[in-house]
């Protein structure tokens, strides 16, 4: 079975180099990899943490498409060599390592969860309350959604666009019933929210299977609405800036923050 | 003379960045120390994701009459009694708390009908007792606590670095050395304090859940800085891991799934855990379970590819998915096998390290000053056997008051520490040693001789051992550390995994000889430990803790007498 | 028909059911080149906005009791039906225009932005929705209301088809006709209760479902929507094909090919 694998550092000689590879049986791509490390190429660079899908590290593009190659099976893949490249939205180290820590930097931005001063619990948390924000919890930070978005891959717009990841991280603090803050304009100012055209690249590679278009951005996408395309609060804002009151970011801000245990 | 490297300062230098780490970080960030955490992977990658049942805490949300004090009775008894006392009563006061405190701090749990923090059943738990989200709380640990880390002034991160070596005189450390693995370019961390959180060593053995970063880097570099590694021989079989495909072998099959009814069966379709242990059957403590998977097989009950089927079916489609999500998507896509129609085979699998580093119950201190070790890495909470759940919280717990005493040491030391040139030019030596350069690579290979220690733990000092297969295990490690010595790969300093192999196949190998000489020396079985030589329990040797320690280029051993539990505990015991 | 091109296979939003693999659609996808889906996009639409626009400036009288989609309501009494239908069409195609799902399919398939997934987007520059005019598909919640209006209307046609008009009053209308329309109405009804927007207007907004007025009704109502909003995009293509398959049908009977099967009591 032919690998066809990419390798190279910045500046130096870069291609893809094929290697034959035994086949066994269920094998996954990182499992030929691993072959190749062991017995072809010592310093063949990949990076792998638990080989289970649970941790998000084995992003790489195979036979051009972003998944993780722990959860890839060889069997799945059409006949014909497989084709192994690094992440292409972010800068190469070596071979199929890439520099991802941009997305790091991102996190730090994000005001992190926020339960209203004095508020300590135990809480009192009702299931329909969180249930949605379960999904969002089980994004692994494998990235593939940030390196095959087209807004951070073809158009490089890291300065003004936080990435689909982001937007899961953000819609799950703002839709956590005890959270008091409130991320949506910042979202939109600098994350770059609008620039989204939710064409859902980011959901066809997540291998956690969230919908991150249908249930992070298009939620975060109207609650901008209800912040800046809505009439009645477009005056209620107006007139609140008139009387010198802090502009209201939150739409339908009907819930009393961080509301009371039950 | 040295070559060149980058000094970073700090107060505590925190190595690792599981959940250990992480809690560790924070809690010394508070108390107001500048905080460098140290992690060989991405942040976030750590193994703590792989844990998937719960954290254990005596909330009593679900059974009202659970407490603290029930918590730590089935701690102690699960691991033979020969747990730290003290460790296991602060764990189970303390960890309701951290408990909490995750929630505060955004975590998510499934809840009761009354919407409090849900809890569930597990393997000798004798309450439902495991606060939980799916069957991925390691996850959500990990991520709210690396969330908490990064917006916690004072606290910074550098990921992908490999600490080779503790800087100090055996006495007292100063810092560490080390290399980022990305340009291959050394890194001195000078430190008030460091706090070692860089988890346990599964690695060695051929069947197991751990990552590559499972070496026990940790555990080998405070042994050379001059601690004691106590408990060593006690190695944790999961139960269940995955054994079919090849590739997919010794992942991880979380206890959850017999925690929400999943039933182990032989070839024969018999219920074996009823003959073994009646009362708890299926959710009997690990090593119990372990034993037992393992007898079948032996017996020639095994299933197709070697194992035991598990069995949830009955839980019906909605359940499964809802409460086993990961379970179902792991079975799913590496094994074609649908986990809500089929039964899974399993076998134990390499799991957890119940022993590490001696440290104070209390502060989390080593013997070496200035040197703290929490969580995976430290040992004596757990004594001879782990119940699921409870490391979700030790790294918790313990990663807290480590940060928090090295902190409060960090304060006491006035001028940062001096590092001798000497010593950093040693280390930079023993690393790119096994660098070939341009000429020969015809050294030893790494992964080679990985593979060969893999061999000889687990076929001789795994699940069932006995003098003999210690011995020949023994042989087979100082023979394989005579080879390393020729390691030798090709590739230069960028992110060159055969390099970095070859300090990891050094550092398991010094782990190796601890476990095997450690379980040489405890001639009983008990807890993880099944001698088939001596396949009782020994009162005498119940009375011991093993330590391993240094001596010039020997390691020694020495028995350390368990402290008396004071009545008012041991009150707690006999209740049960 | 391109339908939706999830590859993992949709699941409700709370729920963690993971995907049941690839269906037949993402199986035919990942064999295909990655052209073939925006091609079949592009043609549909185009042919339907050619037949709307078409249809519309022709223009037609009812048969029997059925009135085709593209004419309810019939607001511009004493004008032309050329007009009327200009004038009714474009709260629909609005609505369709500002959808999240065929705001997708067009940014793909008609503006390459990406073609597909991990294909290059050849676009030098890139504003996506921040600027004019793709900004405006913020007010598509808006014209969810104008849509519900004229989806009440359908409703109501079928139900006057039901009992007949003109010299069919008082009658029962039973025909394959009345099928057409009530089928048609259904469709655009899961279209449009399956809208992103309406999902936030019902419960999205809120984040403490047990901490506000009907609280419990809000999340089953979002739930029930969150549903339909799995197949929001099954059902804007079927029901854009049977807008066009009703209109086409009623065509049909007045070129006089059929007669349509009923019976009247």
């Amino acid at each position: 079975m032919e690998v066809r694998v990419f390798r190279g550092v910045p500046g130096g000689e870069q291609g893809e180099v094929a290697y034959d590879v035994p086949p066994v049986e269920g094998m996954v791509v990182l499992d030929a990899i691993h072959h190749i490390q062991k017995h072809l190429q010592t310093d063949l660079a990949c990076r792998w943490n638990c080989k289970a899908a649970k941790c998000g590290s084995c992003s790489a593009e195979i036979n051009g498409t972003p998944r993780l190659m722990c959860k890839t099976r060889i069997d799945e893949l059409p006949e014909g060599p497989v084709t192994v490249r690094p992440l292409a939205a972010f800068p190469l180290i070596k071979d199929l390592v890439t520099d991802v820590s941009w997305n790091y930097e991102v996190n730090k931005k994000i005001p992190p969860f926020t339960a209203a001063e004095g508020d300590r619990g135990p809480w009192r948390i009702q299931e329909v309350d969180i249930d949605r924000l379960y999904e969002f919890r089980r994004c692994i930070e494998c990235f593939l959604c940030q390196d095959v978005c087209h807004i951070l891959r073809n158009h490089d717009m890291r300065d003004r666009f936080y990435g689909p990841r982001f937007f899961v991280r953000v819609a799950g603090l703002e839709m956590h019933p005890k959270d008091v803050l409130n991320r949506v304009e910042q979202t939109r100012a600098e994350g770059g929210l609008g620039l989204c055209n939710i064409t859902k690249c980011c959901t066809e590679v997540c291998p956690e299977h969230i919908h991150i278009t249908d249930n992070a951005i298009i939620p975060l996408k109207e609650r901008n609405a209800d912040a800046h395309w809505d009439p009645i609060n477009f005056v209620r804002r107006k007139l609140r800036r008139d009387s010198g009151g802090g502009a209201a970011t939150r739409g339908l801000d009907e819930e009393p923050a961080g509301g009371p245990p039950r | 003379m040295a070559e060149p490297y980058t000094t970073i300062d700090c107060d505590v230098l925190v190595v690792g960045a599981g959940g250990t780490g992480l809690r560790a970080a924070v809690a010394a960030a508070e108390a107001g120390c500048r905080v460098q955490v140290v992690s060989k992977s991405l942040l976030g990658k750590a193994h703590t994701v792989m844990a998937e049942g719960g954290i254990a805490a005596g909330l009593g949300n679900v059974d009202a009459d659970d407490s603290w004090t029930v918590h730590f009775a089935d701690t102690m008894r699960g691991g033979k009694m020969l747990n730290n006392w003290r460790m296991v009563e602060i764990y189970a006061k303390e960890v309701i708390d951290r408990v909490f405190e995750l929630e505060r701090w955004g975590g998510l749990f499934d809840r009761t009908e009354d919407g409090r923090i849900m809890q569930r059943a597990f393997g000798a738990h004798s309450h439902r007792r495991l606060c939980h989200v799916g069957d991925r709380t390691g996850l959500e640990l990990i991520r709210t606590c690396q969330d908490k880390a990064v917006h916690t002034p004072g606290v910074e991160v550098s990921m992908e670095y490999t600490l080779t070596q503790l800087l100090g005189d055996g006495h007292h450390v100063t810092g560490a050395i080390g290399y980022d693995r990305n340009d291959g370019q050394f890194v001195v961390v000078r430190a008030k304090a460091v706090v070692l959180a860089t988890g346990g060593w599964g690695r060695m053995y051929r069947t197991t859940s751990n990552s590559w970063e499972g070496t026990g880097d940790g555990a080998a570099m405070a042994y050379l800085a001059g601690a004691e590694l106590l408990d060593m021989e006690f190695v944790q079989f999961h139960p269940t891991g995955m054994i079919w495909p090849p590739g997919a072998r010794g992942i991880l099959v979380t206890e959850a799934v017999r925690g929400e009814g999943g039933m182990l069966f032989n070839s024969e379709g018999q219920r074996f855990m009823l003959e073994y242990d009646p009362q708890k059957k299926d959710l009997s403590s690990r090593d119990v379970v372990a034993r037992s998977i393992f007898k079948e097989v032996k017996a020639g009950r095994g299933t197709p590819h070697g194992g035991a089927y598990l069995d949830i079916r009955h839980r019906g489609a909605e359940y499964i998915k809802k409460k086993l999500p990961s379970m179902w998507e792991q079975f799913h896509s590496l094994a074609s096998v649908d986990i809500t129609r089929e039964p899974m085979e399993v076998y134990p699998t390499i799991h957890y390290t119940m022993g590490g580093v001696r440290v104070d119950p209390e502060s989390a201190a080593t013997r070496v000053a200035a040197l703290y070790a929490a969580g995976e890495v430290a040992g004596g909470l757990h004594g001879s056997n782990r119940l699921g759940g409870n490391s979700l919280g030790d790294i918790l717990v313990f990663g807290k008051r480590a940060g928090e005493y090295a902190a409060e040491y960090a304060k006491t030391v006035g001028s940062a520490p001096v590092i001798a040139d000497a010593q950093v030019a040693e280390a930079q030596s023993d690393a790119l040693r096994f660098l070939a350069g341009d000429g020969d690579a015809t050294g030893e290979n790494p992964y080679l001789l990985h593979e060969a220690l893999q061999d000889a733990m687990q076929d001789d000092a795994g699940i069932a051992r006995d003098q003999q297969s210690l011995t020949r295990s023994l042989e087979a490690i100082l023979e394989l550390q005579e080879r390393a010595k020729r390691m030798r790969v090709g590739g230069g300093r960028v992110l060159n995994p055969g390099w970095h192999s070859c300090m990891d196949v050094v550092n398991m190998l010094t782990v190796s000889e601890a476990i095997v000489r450690s379980a040489l020396e405890r001639k009983e079985s008990r807890g993880s430990q099944w001698r088939l030589d001596y396949p009782d329990l020994s009162e005498e040797q119940g009375r011991v803790n093993y330590a391993v320690y240094r001596d010039g280029e020997l390691m020694r051993i020495r028995a350390v007498p368990l402290e008396p539990i004071p009545v008012e505990l041991s009150r707690h015991l006999e209740d049960g | 028909m391109a339908s939706e091109t999830t590859a993992m296979g949709p699941s409700a939003g709370a729920s963690t059911r993971p995907s049941a693999g690839p269906g037949l659609v993402a199986r035919l996808r990942r064999d295909a080149p990655w052209w073939v889906l925006p091609a079949t996009v592009v043609t549909s639409l185009t042919t339907f906005s050619g037949y709307a626009l078409w249809t519309a400036l022709l223009g037609h009288d009812r048969w029997g009791p059925y009135l085709s989609p593209f004419y309810s309501p019939e607001i511009a009494a004493g004008r032309t039906r050329a007009s009327s239908a200009i004038f009714v069409a474009g709260a629909p195609l609005l609505f369709r225009f500002t959808c999240y799902y065929y705001r997708k399919a067009y940014y793909r398939s008609f503006l390459l932005d990406p073609p597909a997934c991990a294909v290059r987007d050849p676009h030098r520059t890139y504003s996506g929705e921040t600027s004019f005019p793709t900004v405006l598909n913020n007010l598509h919640r808006y014209v969810w209301w104008l849509v519900a209006i004229v989806v009440s209307f359908l409703w109501l046609d079928v139900f006057r088809a039901f009992f007949g008009t003109g010299a069919d009053s008082g009658h029962i209308w039973l025909g394959v006709g009345t099928g057409v329309m009530l089928g048609n109405v259904v469709l655009l009804t899961a279209y449009s209760a399956s809208c992103h927007s309406f999902r936030h207007m019902v419960g999205g907004h809120v984040d403490c479902f047990s901490c506000v007025r009907f609280g419990k009704a809000r999340y089953q109502a979002w739930r029930g929507v969150t549903l339909l909003n799995i197949r929001h995009p099954m059902w804007a293509w079927v029901s854009m094909f049977s807008v066009w398959g009703t209109d086409i049908y009623l065509r049909m009977l007045q070129a006089g090919w059929f007669l349509d099967p009923h019976i009247r009591f």
